[in-house]
């Protein structure tokens, strides 16, 4: 069929028209049900991180919000490690780092992270009012795309309880076995900081023996060298001096106290 | 419903299946068809999006300048891949979660454009309604097929129940991993067309 040059682009135009106001209020109408979705997915990874949950079973909002009236989300200031006050239903992190005025550009480090947000959300896990845990963000560059994870601590601030990653875009089979429940399950007990008080924890080529004869060891991803080392990279960022470090002192001195 | 329009919907069953005869769309085959709930999910947002693409398509036929046709086919199928996408990361957040990239990439996925261009364009909507469906529903067989024997062979579970009690988890059945990785489904489907070309020897190609 021979059209005119003038037909062609007013018909494309128009199909472009159509197909964008279908697109756009697709994603405008569905945009609240989406938030609310990746709201009580964080929620629900918390949880899995912390051992409050098994990512085999299906948790609805309910019971979430059940097991969440144990647990204080709390802003912490990240330099000093202090709480502050700000609402943590208001905070949104990602936000705080890429705003001038409430981030700084983060010191050279080998998990890529750019920007240092100056205060952080982190979740208390309470027992009798006391925190016994505490599940702090983790982020950092794997091979493709910037991993989001929680890593759970506990109150002597050096024992993993769990860790759990939410957001990526690696390889399913091979860095995406980051979410592989056998290889999360090597985690719990391990170590993170060695006699010097460096985070020592680290993903290393090949099997890791258990925890109490290799507490500074995790499996190694087959085939993802690249998304084991940024997991260790953000490991050594995020609890180093520039992420929860100074947090953890606090909280386990809170305990001692 | 009448003979024709029968043959149109359940001829891609079998008769002419677009993985197993085609060979369209093994990439999402392979990808998504190691548990049953998301093979389903991908299922059902491919027979959408192959439906609903036919249908304006062929709506359109006659209006769509031939020279441009491919980027209107390509511009509808990413209109309606987007759409799907952000109905499932609305209802079904998690299975959305697990299809990550494989949704988006249904733009890609040959079947679609194969039928856009090669049925759509040349027949009426109802006609392109049926195919569409009847397309979507061949290879839902296939990739349903492929998903129940990767699901139970390598993890015992049907839809996530257990059927076959692993040995690690204390029971006897010691899984087989290669059908775990995407690598297995080769075999599966590879089994599947031989079968089928047994059954219905007319779709065996001429040697040479």
């Amino acid at each position: 069929m021979r059209h005119s040059a003038l037909y062609t682009i007013l018909f494309s135009g128009a199909v472009c028209v159509v197909c964008a106001v279908l697109v756009s209020s697709s994603a405008v109408s569905l945009k609240e049900d989406q938030l609310r979705n990746a709201a009580l997915d964080k929620q629900r990874n918390v949880l899995f991180a912390a051992g409050l949950a098994d990512p085999a079973e299906k948790l609805d909002a309910e019971q979430v919000q059940r097991l969440f009236d144990n647990i204080r989300p709390v802003v912490i200031d990240l330099k000093s490690g202090e709480a502050t006050d700000i609402d943590p239903t208001l905070f949104d992190q990602a936000k705080a780092a890429r705003n001038a005025n409430t981030s700084q550009e983060a010191p050279p480090n080998r998990a890529s992270v750019q920007r240092l947000p100056n205060h952080a959300l982190v979740y208390e896990v309470l027992e009798e009012g006391v925190p016994s845990l505490a599940v702090v963000p983790i982020e950092g560059y794997g091979l493709w795309s910037t991993l989001y994870g929680f890593l759970a601590v506990e109150n002597d601030a050096n024992t993993v309880r769990g860790i759990t990653y939410y957001q990526h875009l690696e390889t399913p089979g091979l860095g995406g076995e980051v979410d592989n429940p056998k290889w999360k399950a090597a985690w719990p007990g391990r170590k993170i900081y060695d006699e010097s008080g460096v985070p020592a924890l680290r993903v290393i080529k090949g099997a890791a023996d258990p925890a109490d004869q290799a507490p500074y060891e995790i499996d190694g991803l087959t085939g993802a060298t690249i998304t084991s080392n940024g997991v260790t990279a953000m490991i050594e960022f995020w609890l180093g001096d520039n992420g929860f470090r100074s947090y953890l002192t606090k909280l386990r001195e809170g305990q001692s106290r | 419903m009448s003979a024709a329009y029968r043959k149109t919907l359940l001829d891609p069953l079998f008769e002419s299946n677009p993985i197993a005869l085609q060979v369209l769309g093994i990439c999402s085959a392979l990808a998504v068809t190691s548990k049953m709930e998301t093979a389903l999910v991908m299922c059902v947002a491919v027979i959408c999006v192959l439906a609903l693409s036919n249908v304006s398509i062929s709506l359109l036929r006659n209006f769509i300048p031939g020279n441009v046709r491919i980027i209107v086919q390509l511009t509808i199928i990413a209109s309606l891949v987007i759409i799907t996408d952000q109905v499932l990361k609305a209802y079904v957040y998690e299975i959305s979660k697990q299809l990550s990239v494989f949704v988006g990439l249904i733009i890609t996925n040959c079947i679609i454009m194969g039928r856009a261009e090669a049925y759509a364009m040349q027949n009426g909507p109802l006609d392109s309604l049926l195919d569409g469906l009847g397309n979507g529903l061949g290879y839902s067989t296939v990739l349903m097929l492929t998903a129940f024997f990767r699901e139970v062979l390598a993890q015992g579970t049907v839809f996530g129940q257990v059927v076959l009690p692993k040995v690690s988890d204390g029971g006897w059945y010691n899984p087989n991993g290669i059908l775990g990785i995407p690598a297995g489904a080769f075999f599966l489907i590879g089994f599947f067309i031989w079968a089928l070309r047994v059954w219905k020897t007319d779709q065996i190609e001429a040697e040479g």
